[in-house]
């Protein structure tokens, strides 16, 4: 700490143009920034250079004697496998679905909320309260006491016996997580809605603009910033749900369910077939690459944005 | 906010304390044991303060479901990680981990205490968990599979079982005996993916169609005639008059509906029957028949399995580890169980001993003799058409049938499912199973 | 939302409010399922019409806290709290580089902290598993606390460095000017700016490392293990087990739902990251 303090005398006045200055004050700036990064590099960026490193082989935990160098033929393996294509389909419609649904009902909940009525606190308190429950808690209740055949709130509700588990097991586990994320959608809507001011929402009514009008003109415009940040966080998590499949369908029946995090798992720690799961662990990294590619861009909007202003 | 700061601060100093003393420092007298979530384990926990209070040893169990227990015990001893002092494998594993020197020789503990009796067991199953004739794991229970059936429902619908019944056979009461309206199913087979789970009845039945998983020269017979015949069967009856939500029963999801009437027959471990005639856990006590495992081209079916206790090579106090699985196989064992829990909760298939006990004998006598019946019987000579170059009845002992199984159980499943067409299914195994049976051609 | 009448009608707000309270109790339904149901006998827990009527029992919460669940819970907590200290010691450093002291490459820097965000994962799982393996940690809680820290720490620099760009110029100039150094512009005048964006980013890694379940289930076996894990023994449905599942999922969530809920301004604040003031 005490090196930082050497540099700020200098500083004239603009704490932006930090590019005009010389080397070792740069440096110095950066020094903050260092713990962070080499700590992140080494925990998160050399695990996954094994795991390139180990896609090339042949490899059988249990096997062995069985670890050889075998170029790409694991990256062949992987995309002539018809459960992987499922399962990465699986997680495209669990992603998109998810973070659809739990946004669209976050807003309608958020509207609900943004206004003064009797137990509004109370109200929000409850709403919250999914986000805060373990995602592995959520899981289990749902399979038992929502979804089960003979004695779940779903039977009891529809009157039906359906085994929801295993006629619709990839639209049930979507439900837990659409209600796990729900919330969090709601809450960042919500915060959107409350930094709205006052004297446009206003003006509006004074022009004469219908509620409709105003919601379409100036509330969504004012939102989209938050919807993106809300769809942006929902799917970095969502992509990789693992407990709701783990702990409700165990990705069945057969592969109905399953997703690409849940396949790998399986792959590496039931089937102990290292160069396979790490080929598929490198095909999701680079598909994950692409599509955050433009991901990251409006990432960059939405702050650029936020942070711009003030 | 500063407020929820210094309480954060002060909470980790607090928890820090706590933790340091509940997970970070374990003593070394501790012995970490992970065992299956099966009945008769559960009855050993709640009996293993016994042991701790005469040994002094403390004992802490990882007690999970089969899938997740078998993950966490494989990688942790492939790998030779030490996080298990005793270990709860199969006679999958213990030949195969033996021959890899993952496991701690038994003999010579077994020699050093005194009327522990390894003559005692079961020849097969003793046999299935040794590797050069050396025992590398010791068996807590052993079984065979066998076909349960309620013997009232049989005589209203007028029906008898034969004395070695044929899968065609077992299909016409299923559908005979399918009632639909009362909740009751013609049979219980298990669905539920994995390969100790719904592939070890169905290898069964698709070894007495006279199918293999591989010829003798690793070539990959899954799209052969006869394996799509067994699994057409397999599909079909469950579809058709098997239990509601198939795809997801495993051994336990069976079992429940069984006891609870909501079943005609069953075709499972012979473990089952324990389960059957314990009125803590049944309603239809004293109702069963058990005939031996149906066949079609083979004499038998059965298949032997058994849940046995080993030492990985690299655990830690290895005296304290064999001083509790001695504890947990050895004659006195059964003895208390019987005289706490009642005789039919007793580890069966084990010990030829228990079954001169008189109390056991009494309680066991409608599944006595089949359940040693079915051991004695199963052998690759007895269950299978033609000779395959692995060992093992519904499991092909080696290393990558975790995997291959798993994925072709849940081809299986989808099948039962309906999600996927038979022939489907077994277009995908035969190309995971292919890709396995390359490496061992290979090597050949 | 287009049919509700003006504001100033007193029966539509009224019918509205109504609506909401319905619409939020259908919600968390299954939740406040969940405490009923850890306050029943197993028998009661099966039964088909469901009972909302029963003499309560403390019988479930007993069992559960009479066995194994408190080491999970004491890990939990170690875990959470050493995790999101670290995150916030090398976490505040980097968010005041990249927001007030900003150099070349900032950009970079943040594209590449989010980056590691969007890395699935699963896809280090095996070498992970292998590292902690040899480097000892396997099944220890320090392995979850450096993994927690770095699953956290983009997403925390990220929301911190929005509030520390709330912080006016004009402020920290007027500071200088006076002839503050670092130090006292830092607990001055930046720090009580800043103060309640951190406490929003610690409760958000907070959350995040109390619920994480895929690290936890795969590197821990039989010490280090979180609550989460401590749930997996439940996936079986072999025999009654419901009330007592009820039970420790209520245990299990609690400390985090009480945290939640009594910082709830802080939860929104840490979301928007710093959007709304």
């Amino acid at each position: 700490m005490s090196t930082l303090s050497v540099s700020t005398p200098t500083s004239a006045s603009q704490v932006k143009v930090a590019e005009k200055r010389g080397l070792s004050t740069a440096a110095k700036r950066r020094l903050p920034l260092l713990p962070a990064l080499v700590f992140v590099i080494a925990v998160t960026q050399l695990p996954f250079l094994l795991t390139v490193f180990y896609s090339f082989q042949s490899w059988n935990l249990v096997r062995p004697g069985s670890r050889h160098f075998v170029g790409l033929d694991n990256y062949v393996d992987v995309f002539s496998d018809t459960t992987f294509l499922v399962a990465l389909l699986n997680t495209v419609v669990l992603t998109v679905v998810c973070v659809f649904v739990a946004l669209l009902l976050g807003l309608g909940l958020a509207i609900l909320l943004d206004r003064k009525f009797f137990g509004r606190g109370v109200v929000r308190t409850l709403l919250i309260t999914p986000f805060l429950i373990l995602p592995a808690a959520g899981a289990l209740l749902w399979k038992t006491t929502m979804f089960d055949p003979t004695y779940g709130l779903l039977h009891f509700v529809f009157g039906t016996d359906v085994d929801w588990l295993s006629e619709f097991p990839l639209a049930a586990v979507m439900a837990q997580v659409v209600w796990q994320w729900t919330p969090f959608m709601m809450l960042l809507i919500l915060a959107g809605l409350q930094s709205q001011s006052k004297e446009v929402l206003e003006a509006a009514n004074v022009d004469g603009a219908g509620r409709w009008r105003t919601f379409v003109s100036i509330t969504l415009p004012h939102l989209s910033r938050f919807l993106q940040l809300a769809t942006l966080l929902g799917a970095i998590y969502i992509v990789n749900s693992f407990d709701a499949i783990f702990l409700m369908t165990q990705g069945g029946p057969g592969t109905a369910s399953t997703n690409l995090p849940y396949y790998i798992y399986q792959r590496a720690f039931e089937g102990f077939d290292v160069g396979q799961s790490s080929a598929m662990g490198v095909i999701v990294v680079i598909l994950t690459m692409i599509v955050a590619t433009f991901a990251l861009r409006l990432m960059f909007r939405t702050f650029s944005v936020s942070g711009g202003i003030k | 906010m500063r407020k929820l700061l210094t309480l954060l601060a002060a909470t980790s100093l607090l928890v820090t304390g706590c933790a340091g003393a509940g997970s970070l420092g374990t003593g070394t007298s501790t012995l970490v044991i992970a065992i299956v979530a099966n009945p008769q384990m559960k009855d050993a926990i709640a009996l293993a303060p016994e042991f701790e209070k005469a040994t002094g040893i403390n004992l802490k169990f990882v007690s999970l479901p089969e899938n997740q227990v078998r993950a966490k015990i494989t990688a942790s001893t492939a790998t030779e990680g030490g996080e298990f002092d005793v270990v709860m494998i199969s006679n999958y594993e213990a030949p195969q981990w033996a021959a890899n020197g993952w496991l701690e020789n038994l003999e010579p503990h077994m020699a050093a205490t005194p009327g522990y009796d390894e003559g005692d067991f079961i020849p097969s199953i003793k046999q299935s968990l040794s590797y050069r004739n050396e025992m590398y794991a010791v068996p807590f229970y052993g079984e065979s599979s066998f076909l349960a059936y309620r013997k009232d429902l049989f005589e209203k619908a007028g029906l008898t079982m034969p004395a070695r019944p044929t899968w065609p056979q077992i299909a016409d009461f299923a559908a005979k005996l399918d009632d639909k309206v009362h909740g009751v199913a013609g049979i219980c087979l298990r669905g539920k993916p994995g390969w100790g789970e719904s592939l070890a009845p169905f290898t069964t039945v698709a070894n007495t169609f006279g199918a293999q998983w591989f010829d003798k020269d690793w070539n990959a017979k899954l799209t052969s005639p006869e394996f799509a015949e067994a699994a057409k069967f397999y599909v079909n009856l469950i579809r058709e008059h098997g239990e509601v939500g198939a795809s997801s029963a495993g051994f336990s999801e069976c079992g429940t509906r069984y006891t609870q009437g909501q079943a005609a027959m069953w075709y499972d471990a012979t473990v089952m029957a324990g389960t059957n005639e314990d009125p803590a856990s049944s309603k239809i006590v004293g109702k069963s028949g058990y005939a031996p495992a149906p066949v079609v081209r083979t004499e038998a079916s059965g298949w032997l399995y058994t849940w046995a206790l080993g030492i990985p090579k690299v655990a830690k106090d290895k005296d304290a580890a064999w001083k509790f699985m001695a504890w947990m196989t050895d004659k006195a064992y059964v003895q208390k169980v019987g005289h706490t829990y009642g005789w039919n909760r007793v580890p069966p298939g084990v010990r030829q001993s228990t079954y001169a006990i008189p109390e056991y004998a009494e309680a066991a006598k409608a599944y006595a003799k089949p359940t040693l019946d079915g051991i004695a019987a199963a052998n690759q000579q007895k269950t299978m058409a033609n000779p395959v170059p692995y060992p093992g009845i519904q499991f092909v002992g080696i290393p990558e049938f975790q995997d291959l199984g798993t994925r072709v159980s849940q081809q299986l499943s989808a099948a039962i499912a309906g999600r996927e067409s038979v022939e489907d299914a077994l277009k995908q195994s035969q190309d995971y199973a292919q890709t396995v049976g390359d490496s061992y051609k290979a090597v050949q | 939302m287009t049919t509700v009448a003006p504001r100033k009608r007193q029966y539509g707000k009224g019918s509205l409010t109504v609506a909401t309270w319905v619409l939020a109790i259908l919600f968390v339904f299954p939740l406040l399922w969940m405490i009923l149901t850890a306050f029943k006998q197993e028998a009661d827990a099966y039964t088909d019409p469901p009972k909302l009527l029963f003499s309560p029992t403390l019988h479930q919460i007993g069992n559960v806290l009479g066995g194994s669940f408190l080491p999970y819970l004491a890990n939990s907590a170690f875990v959470t709290v050493l995790s999101t200290l670290l995150v916030l010691l090398l976490g505040v450093p980097a968010a005041y580089a990249l927001s007030l002291a900003p150099v070349k490459g900032t950009s970079n820097a943040l594209g590449f902290f989010l980056s590691t965000k969007m890395l699935p994962i699963v896809a280090a799982i095996i070498p992970l598993y292998v590292i902690s393996q040899n480097t000892e940690l396997l099944d220890t809680v320090w392995a979850l606390v450096i993994l927690y820290t770095s699953m956290n720490l983009p997403l925390a620099i990220w929301m911190m460095r929005s509030f520390f760009l709330e912080v006016p110029h004009e402020m920290i100039e007027a500071g200088r000017i006076d002839g503050a150094n670092l130090p006292t512009l830092l607990r001055k005048i930046i720090m009580p700016v800043v103060a309640p964006g951190i406490a929003a980013t610690a409760l958000i890694c907070v959350i995040f490392s109390w619920t994480e379940f895929f690290y936890a289930v795969n590197l821990t076996a039989a010490r280090a293990g979180t609550v989460p894990v401590f749930l997996v023994g439940f996936i079986t449905s072999e025999g009654l087990y419901w009330a007592q599942l009820s039970a420790a999922a209520l245990l299990a969530s609690l400390p985090v739902m009480i945290v939640g809920w009594i910082a709830q301004n802080h939860l929104v604040r840490g979301l928007s990251m710093g959007a709304v003031k």
